[in-house]
């Protein structure tokens, strides 16, 4: 069954999208680092709605990630500083097993590595346990050596997506920080080196203090601001890489209803990422979205959510 | 499930108004604040120790003089650290987070093991009106470390307070669950609420479920958001911080496979309860 469970409104070709080849029910996806440790967890996500989804960033090694507070909730969003905690890959391939056998929507295996050996190794053993695709963390905002300290170096970049591309041979997909000067220039670089899609944007890199003991609240001090406090930044730099690159692009940052998702569409997201939005809305967020996004379909005439995907760009 | 407002809930600082301690290992702190204090029993906030930790602590008492207390042992660092603070000195608070237990009325067992008595305590001030007949069930290693209990036996009357400790320091030498099978067979319950090491209150939901009483237990688990996000909390397909902590009987034969079996560590490995 390739479509939403029970909900007959979802299962419409209308809905439908390809992704880099991958085949999604409706273009609504889980963003990298929300749940998404454990496959139960992920099928209730599913159940949601999500046409795919996207795991927590697994590496090499296990990591514990930073202390507590690893999160500020703000009047916008939220910051957090989790410090990508991962069981490692050669634990965590168990549960792409688990998952790839359960889940009835195209799995992607977010990766991240202190290398560009790490980045292709994790790939490969993801790959090979199941996973449909990866998506290169490379956009992380805290934590050093990695992330968008990876994503911010277009020479760097280009060997991690080279060298991963070498090794695999189902899609690859590169999540990119809006903390850069051009993000066109690093999805162009992206590109390039053989990325089969770009998902835009990772947390925009932030801070809070606490006033009466003139803290830094989070323990790593920086962290990533997510929610709808950066829906336009992400809204801008989906329409900045949609001019210069063929690839898909996947729209992420501050996705909460179906109006949202529309806008990324329309700046010309393929697919839609949330996250944050599952705290805001819980896991039927997907399927709100998704109807939505389909009602404005219906309502303005179009057949296929493909024919809305940059249409901004006409003007 | 219920939307959230992140923005309404975000870390206030509020002073430590006082500190008492309760066991050699168990210190209340009690401090204000204008939203913990509408908290139900069962509900749970987020405790920032500034410049140490922020961990997740039951609610103990919620009075309407504004002042909100929470038990605390202590286990690990974070909980050293905060045993060290005096009345006056500067703490956080995000919360209260979470479900709550569902107030019933008629016969009420409540089994509460170590600091897992604090949520029911506050549950047993909230229920006694209610409550035809109300026993509770304290458990600890050994009599100094029994918690709270003067202000249960004002509550359920000498008579109905069973206390067991491993050690046979005071009351039934055994285990919180070593009387139950007794107790449910002389009494019949309507309603059985738990909080405490998680592998008692699975023979307890055990047992609940052998007498057909229906159950709900407050579980414990790692948590970092609190609000249903990074995962690190999740039994089964549920997200403690947000489906729970309080779950029924049917939730945790669901969560079978976890419920008193495992736990994820901070990489989000599931390991074996300790």
């Amino acid at each position: 069954m390739e479509t939403v469970r029970g909900e007959e409104s979802l299962s419409n070709s209308r809905l439908s999208v390809s992704l880099a080849g991958l085949r999604l029910a409706n273009p609504t996806m889980l963003a990298s680092g929300i749940l998404g440790y454990a496959t139960e967890t992920l099928e209730r996500i599913v159940e949601g709605g999500a046409g795919a989804v996207v795991t927590k960033s697994v590496g090499i090694t296990p990591r514990e990630g930073y202390a507590n507070p690893t999160i500020v909730q703000t009047n916008c969003g939220l910051i957090n500083a989790m410090g990508l905690p991962n069981p490692g890959i050669d634990e965590f391939v168990k549960e792409i097993h688990e998952a790839k056998n359960t889940l009835n929507v195209p799995l992607i295996v977010s990766v991240y590595g202190f290398s560009t050996e790490e980045y292709a190794k994790v790939a490969k053993k993801a790959m090979n346990a199941g996973a449909d695709a990866v998506e290169l963390n490379v956009s992380c905002p805290h934590v050093k050596e990695t992330g968008s300290e990876i994503g911010q170096n277009p020479k760097i970049l280009t060997e991690v997506v080279e060298k991963v591309k070498a090794v695999v041979d189902k899609p690859v997909f590169v999540k990119l920080s809006p903390n850069v000067t051009s993000i066109a220039e690093t999805a162009e670089a992206a590109v390039k080196a053989g990325a089969d899609a770009i998902t835009a944007i990772n947390t925009v890199k932030a801070m809070a203090i606490d006033t009466e003991t003139a803290m830094p609240i989070l323990s790593n001090k920086i962290g990533g601001l997510s929610g709808p406090a950066i829906k336009p930044i992400a809204i801008r730099c989906v329409y900045e890489i949609y001019e210069h690159v063929k690839v898909p692009i996947i729209g992420c940052g501050g996705i909460t209803n179906w109006r949202d998702a529309v806008e990324f569409l329309l700046a010309g997201a393929t697919a839609v990422q949330i996250g944050t939005a599952v705290a805001l809305k819980g896991p039927n967020v997907f399927k709100i979205v998704a109807q939505g996004i389909d009602a404005y379909l219906k309502k303005k005439g179009f057949r296929s959510v493909n024919e809305i995907v940059g249409l901004s760009h006409r003007s | 499930m219920l939307a959230y407002r992140i923005a309404a809930n975000q870390l206030r600082t509020t002073r430590i108004l006082s500190v008492k301690t309760e066991s050699p290992t168990v210190k209340t702190f009690t401090f204000k604040d204008k939203v913990c204090v509408r908290a139900k029993p069962g509900q749970f906030l987020m405790f920032w120790i500034p410049g140490v930790d922020e961990i997740p602590l039951s609610i103990l008492d919620a009075n309407e003089d504004g002042a909100v207390s929470v038990a605390v042992k202590k286990v690990g660092e974070a909980t050293q650290a905060l045993h060290n603070k005096k009345t006056g000195e500067i703490i956080g608070i995000r919360g209260p987070f979470g479900n709550s237990f569902t107030l019933k009325e008629g016969k009420i067992l409540m089994v509460g093991g170590g600091t897992g008595t604090a949520p029911l305590l506050f549950l047993a001030k909230k229920s006694a009106s209610k409550a035809t007949k109300l026993v509770f069930v304290i458990g600890a290693k050994t009599k100094k470390e029994l918690l709270f209990i003067d202000k249960l036996e004002e509550i359920c009357g000498k008579r109905d307070l069973v206390a067991t400790t491993e050690d046979g320091s005071y009351g039934i030498k055994g285990l919180a669950t070593t009387p139950l099978e007794s107790l449910l067979t002389k009494e019949r319950f309507d309603v059985i609420y738990t909080c405490g090491p998680e592998q008692m209150m699975r023979k307890v939901s055990d047992l609940a479920e052998k007498h057909g009483i229906a159950l709900e237990a407050s579980l414990e688990r790692l948590m970092r958001c609190a609000i249903g996000l990074c995962g690190s909390c999740v039994v089964g397909k549920y997200r403690v911080c947000r489906d729970g902590p309080v779950f029924t009987a049917s939730q945790l034969k669901e969560a079978k496979s976890e419920f008193g079996v495992s736990k994820r560590d901070f990489s989000g490995k599931r390991i074996p309860l300790g």
